[in-house]
């Protein structure tokens, strides 16, 4: 249900989208509300972070995998458990662009008689640094479009992409590998029971969102062409705040604008979605505090002067009747 | 204690990096306008509609190509002009006759006419450069 909801969510959106062909609507659909959409985005990320920015840093995590720096002829794990700020430079590099927590990704079965097996599973790890890293390229890609001149990374970066020289335009290869892995991850999804299970509606529709912007960016290059010098004349219009001639964005076509209209839903939808853990992920407390407890000392930043009461007043409150009692007192 | 100074830089190294075609486009000073080109003076109309051209002149010189080395065929039935031979340098540049006034101001402004194998003026790895350049 959750699959149908999300899929007939992102449907309509690309629907709603194909409405920009038409005159008027098209300023609506290709100026006003990528900006709006840019500025959802932006101030969405920026109140998210300034949250995180205000809880106090958490006692340092100890129990991370690995083990910690400890006595000279125990070996440390510098990566796994770093004390230094170097190692979290490391773990948290890792992290990020090779994903290490997904490596620990186990599956389980039931073997005959009973017994339960784990295994690596490296599937899950191989979508996400395919999906990852191709929509990265894209992105990247993406700037021949909002710079003039181009820088000459893009170009190279087209160049290494489509070095198949497969078609005329070019396929580049991220973008197949987006597409199957984004397939992959939906798949896995709708087929595992367990996974179905935990899945919510978000989830479907973040990958269903995807799937539709580079199904639609795939078919506007390669089946159902637009006149890309009018769609520049529109998208660096827009990164330069000068605007575009209405001949202009009138003869760009309406599968443009429906998947202009998915990056824009994308972007507002991004800051109250899941996908703020491109931000989150630097914030976590297991990846990005060193394990320094037994160097530095942590003061919990809610400590309040605690009222104490010492032996030693103690004794000077009651020495009197503790000598009348004959308990031994340590001043006389 | 909380890491705020560390988590305010990140931010605003993330919104300098979100923000890149903004900048760079200040920084590289206003882009110029969007490309004119030289249109044959002879001639009023494409073998198609000049909207369908701009979109899909790759799909038609990537066609004729397969037609004319592949199969043998040099005949184009086309919308405006009738039949017309399949030739780059007859028919195209026949009346286009400067590259660089026609086809590599738009390759150029949308970078696609680079030289490395993902650029799209591949047609001059095989075609003699038209005289009058």
């Amino acid at each position: 249900m959750n699959v149908l909801i999300s899929l007939a969510a992102v449907v309509v959106l690309f629907l709603v989208g194909l409405l920009g062909g038409l005159p008027v609507l098209d300023i609506v659909f290709g100026i006003l509300l990528p900006y709006a959409a840019l500025a959802v985005f932006l101030g969405g990320l920026v109140y998210r972070v300034l949250g995180y920015a205000r809880v106090p840093v958490p006692f340092r995590i100890t129990t991370t995998c690995g083990q910690e720096k400890s006595l000279p002829w125990i070996r440390q794990a510098k990566l796994d458990n770093p004390s230094s700020i170097w190692g979290v430079i490391g773990r948290m590099a890792l992290e990020v662009l090779c994903f290490r927590s997904l490596l620990r990704n186990t599956r389980t079965r039931l073997l005959e008689g009973g017994r339960l097996a784990y295994a690596t599973s490296l599937t899950l790890w191989l979508a996400a640094m395919a999906f990852h890293w191709s929509m990265l390229v894209i992105l990247i890609r993406h700037l021949r479009l909002f710079t003039q001149p181009v820088p000459g990374a893009v170009q190279w970066l087209q160049d290494v992409d489509g070095f198949l020289e497969v078609g005329v335009p070019v396929i580049y290869l991220s973008t197949l590998v987006f597409l199957v892995a984004l397939a992959y991850l939906f798949l896995r999804r709708a087929v595992n029971p367990q996974l179905r299970y935990i899945s919510l509606l978000d989830d479907y529709l973040l990958l269903f969102l995807l799937l539709g912007i580079g199904l639609s960016g795939f078919s506007l290059r390669h089946l159902i062409k637009t006149d890309i010098v009018a769609v520049k004349e529109l998208t660096l219009g827009l990164a330069t705040f000068r605007g575009v001639s209405l001949a202009t964005l009138g003869t760009i076509s309406p599968l443009f604008f429906g998947h202009l209209f998915l990056v824009c839903a994308l972007l507002a939808y991004f800051p109250f979605s899941k996908l703020v853990h491109m931000i989150g992920i630097f914030l976590s407390p297991t990846r990005n505090l060193a394990n320094n407890n037994r160097m530095v000392r942590h003061v919990n930043p809610w400590d309040y002067p605690v009222k104490v009461h010492t032996y030693e007043e103690y004794e000077d409150e009651l020495r009197e009747k503790m000598k009348a009692a004959g308990i031994p007192v340590e001043k006389e | 204690m909380n890491d705020r100074p560390t988590i305010i830089g990140g931010l605003v190294i993330a919104l300098v990096a979100l923000t890149f075609p903004i900048w760079y486009s200040v920084g590289a000073g206003r882009p110029g306008p969007p490309p004119e080109l030289e249109l044959p003076a002879d001639e009023s109309q494409c073998v198609e509609d000049a909207a369908s051209m701009r979109a899909n002149h790759m799909d038609l010189l990537d066609r004729w190509r397969d037609a004319v080395v592949r199969e043998g065929r040099r005949t184009y039935r086309s919308t405006n002009l009738g039949e017309v031979e399949m030739s780059l340098t007859k028919t195209c540049l026949g009346c286009h006759r400067n590259r660089e006034t026609f086809c590599l101001r738009c390759h150029e402004y949308a970078n696609v006419g680079g030289e490395g194998p993902a650029g799209g003026v591949r047609c001059w790895a095989c075609h003699l450069e038209p005289e009058g350049n």
